[in-house]
C-alpha cells in the first residue's frame, strides 16, 4: 500500500472510530445540541426587539457554533487523554498527521450538524427567510467554515488535551484564532440569509476567505499536531 | 551557578536605560511644546508609541527564538527561555499601549474605545500572547513546554495577520472613526520629534535590559525545579536504603 493510501485509511479509521464513540455516547445529541438550542433561545431573551433578531441571526447562529464547539472539542479529547488513547496511537507508530485528519474529519462532521440545527433554529425562531440561492450559499459557507474550525479546534485541542485546567485554556487560546472564521462566516451567511438587505452575491468573496483560513490550519495542522502531541 | 540576575554589564545597562527614561520624561513633560491640535495629550504619544514598537520587537524575538529552538540541533532551552520572557515583557508592553491609547483617544476622539481595525487587531494580540504565557505554565518537564509554546508562538505569526486582515476588511464595509480621523497628518516640530526617537530608543533598550534579567530568572527557576526533583529522588533513595 502506498504511503498516501496508508495515511488516507488510517485517518479514515480515526474518523470512523471518533464518530462510532459519538454514536455509541450521543452525546452530541443529548447534551450539545439542547446547549446549542438552549443559547440560541437565550440570545431571543437578551436581545428580543423589533426585527433586531432577524437582523443579527447571521452572527447568533457562528456565535452559538463556536461556543458548542469548544464543548464538542473538549469531549473529542477527553475521550483520547482518558487512558492514554492518544499515546497509545503514538506509540503504535501512527503518523500525527494522519490522527490529526482524521479527528478533524470527525470533528467537521459533528459541527456540520450542529450548524445545520442552528440554521434551522434561525429559520423558525428568528423568523429568517431564504431563498434557493440563497440556501445554496448558506450550505457552502456552513461546508468550508466548518472545515476551518475543525482544522483549527482540532489543532488547539491537541495542545490543551491532557493538561491540567485544559477547560479554562482551551477557549482562551480558541477564540481569537476563529475570529477570522466568525467575521467571514457571518457576511456570507448575512449575504445567505438576505439580512439587512444584503445582496446573495456579496457573500462569496467572504467564503473566499473562510477557504483560505481552512486551507492554511489543515495544513499547518498537519504539521504541527506531531510536535504538540508529542509527549 | 549564577546566584544573581545581574552582571556588571547589566548593571550598567540599566543605568543607561534609567537615564534614558529620565530624560525621556523631562523632554516629553517639560521641554517639548504643546501640539496646536491635541494640546497636552500629544505627550501620551511618547509612552505610547515606543511601548508598542517594543511590543512589537518582543513578538517579534519570541517568534524568531521559538523557530531556532524548533529547528536548531541541539535544541538549547535557552532559546525557549528568552522567547518566554520576551513574550512577557510584549504583553506587558500592549497592555501599557493600549491603556495609553485608550486614554489618548478619550481625550482626542472623545472616546476610550473605536472599532478601528488596528485597535482591534492590538487587543487580539494581546489575548494570543496572554494565551501564549498560560500554555508556558501548563506544567509538565521542561521540554515539553518549550515545544509547545514554540510551535503556539509560530502559529501566532500565522494567526494575526489573518486576524489583522479580517478585521480590515470587516471595517472597511462599516463607517470611519467619526469622531476624529486618526490618520491626520501631524507635523512634528524638532523637540518632539526628538522626544519620540528618544522614546523608542530608551524602551528598546529596556526591553533588552528586562529580557537579560527575567530569562535568566527563568533558568534559575528551571534549574531550582530540576534540582528540587534531584533532591527528592536521592531522599527517597536514602529512605528505601534506611528500610531495607
Amino acid at each position: 500500500m502506498s504511503a498516501v493510501r496508508r495515511r488516507r485509511a488510517i485517518a479514515l479509521a480515526v474518523a470512523r472510530k471518533d464518530l462510532s464513540i459519538e454514536w455509541n455516547s450521543r452525546v452530541l445529541v443529548n447534551q450539545v445540541a439542547p446547549f446549542a438550542s438552549i443559547i440560541m433561545v437565550m440570545f431571543a431573551f437578551a436581545l428580543d426587539n423589533d426585527g433586531i433578531l432577524q437582523r443579527v441571526a447571521p452572527g447568533l447562529v457562528w456565535l452559538a457554533t463556536m461556543f458548542s464547539m469548544l464543548v464538542v472539542i473538549q469531549r473529542t479529547f477527553a475521550v483520547e487523554s482518558a487512558d492514554g488513547a492518544l499515546d497509545a496511537l503514538r506509540v503504535a507508530g501512527i503518523d500525527p498527521g494522519s490522527i490529526f485528519v482524521g479527528k478533524s474529519m470527525a470533528l467537521a462532521v459533528q459541527l456540520f450538524a450542529l450548524e445545520a440545527l442552528l440554521v434551522a433554529m434561525a429559520v423558525v425562531l428568528y423568523g429568517v427567510e431564504m431563498s434557493v440561492l440563497g440556501l445554496c450559499e448558506a450550505i457552502v459557507t456552513m461546508v468550508v467554515a466548518t472545515i476551518g474550525l475543525a482544522c483549527v479546534g482540532t489543532l488547539y485541542g491537541g495542545l490543551a488535551a491532557g493538561a491540567r485546567g485544559r477547560e479554562t485554556l482551551l477557549p482562551l487560546l480558541l477564540l481569537p484564532v476563529v475570529a477570522p472564521v466568525l467575521i467571514g462566516a457571518t457576511r456570507a451567511t448575512e449575504a445567505a440569509f438576505g439580512s439587512a438587505g444584503t445582496a446573495v452575491s456579496e457573500g462569496w468573496p467572504w467564503i473566499g476567505l473562510l477557504a483560505v483560513f481552512a486551507v492554511l490550519f489543515g495544513a499547518v495542522g498537519t504539521v504541527a499536531f506531531g510536535p504538540l502531541i508529542d509527549e | 551557578m549564577a546566584s544573581s540576575t545581574g552582571t556588571p554589564a547589566t548593571r550598567r545597562l540599566g543605568v543607561v536605560v534609567i537615564a534614558m527614561l529620565a530624560t525621556l520624561a523631562m523632554c516629553g513633560l517639560w521641554f517639548s511644546s504643546e501640539d496646536v491640535v491635541q494640546g497636552s495629550t500629544v505627550r501620551i504619544m511618547y509612552v505610547h508609541v515606543p511601548s508598542i514598537w517594543t511590543a512589537y520587537i518582543a513578538f517579534g524575538v519570541t517568534a524568531l527564538c521559538s523557530a531556532v529552538y524548533l529547528t536548531g540541533k541541539n535544541r538549547s532551552l535557552a532559546w525557549d527561555r528568552v522567547a518566554g520572557a520576551s513574550g512577557e515583557i510584549g504583553v506587558l508592553f500592549v497592555a501599557v499601549s493600549l491603556v495609553t491609547g485608550s486614554m489618548w483617544g478619550r481625550l482626542t476622539w472623545g472616546t476610550y474605545w473605536v472599532w478601528d481595525a488596528r485597535l482591534t487587531s492590538t487587543a487580539f494580540l494581546f489575548i494570543t500572547y496572554i494565551g501564549y504565557l498560560a500554555v508556558r505554565r501548563l506544567g509538565g518537564t521542561h521540554r515539553q513546554r518549550a515545544r509547545r509554546s514554540s510551535v503556539l508562538a509560530l502559529l501566532a505569526v500565522l494567526e494575526i495577520p489573518l486576524v489583522h486582515f479580517s478585521v480590515v476588511v470587516w471595517r472597511s464595509l462599516h463607517q470611519e472613526a467619526t469622531v476624529a480621523n486618526p490618520n491626520a497628518k501631524v507635523e512634528l516640530d524638532g523637540l518632539m520629534l526628538f522626544s519620540l526617537f528618544l522614546g523608542l530608543f530608551a524602551f528598546t533598550l529596556l526591553f533588552v535590559w528586562l529580557v537579560l534579567h527575567r530569562q535568566r530568572t527563568l533558568m534559575l527557576e528551571d534549574a531550582f525545579a530540576d534540582r528540587g526533583l534531584d533532591a527528592a529522588i536521592v531522599a527517597r533513595h536514602k529512605e528505601a536504603e534506611a528500610s531495607s
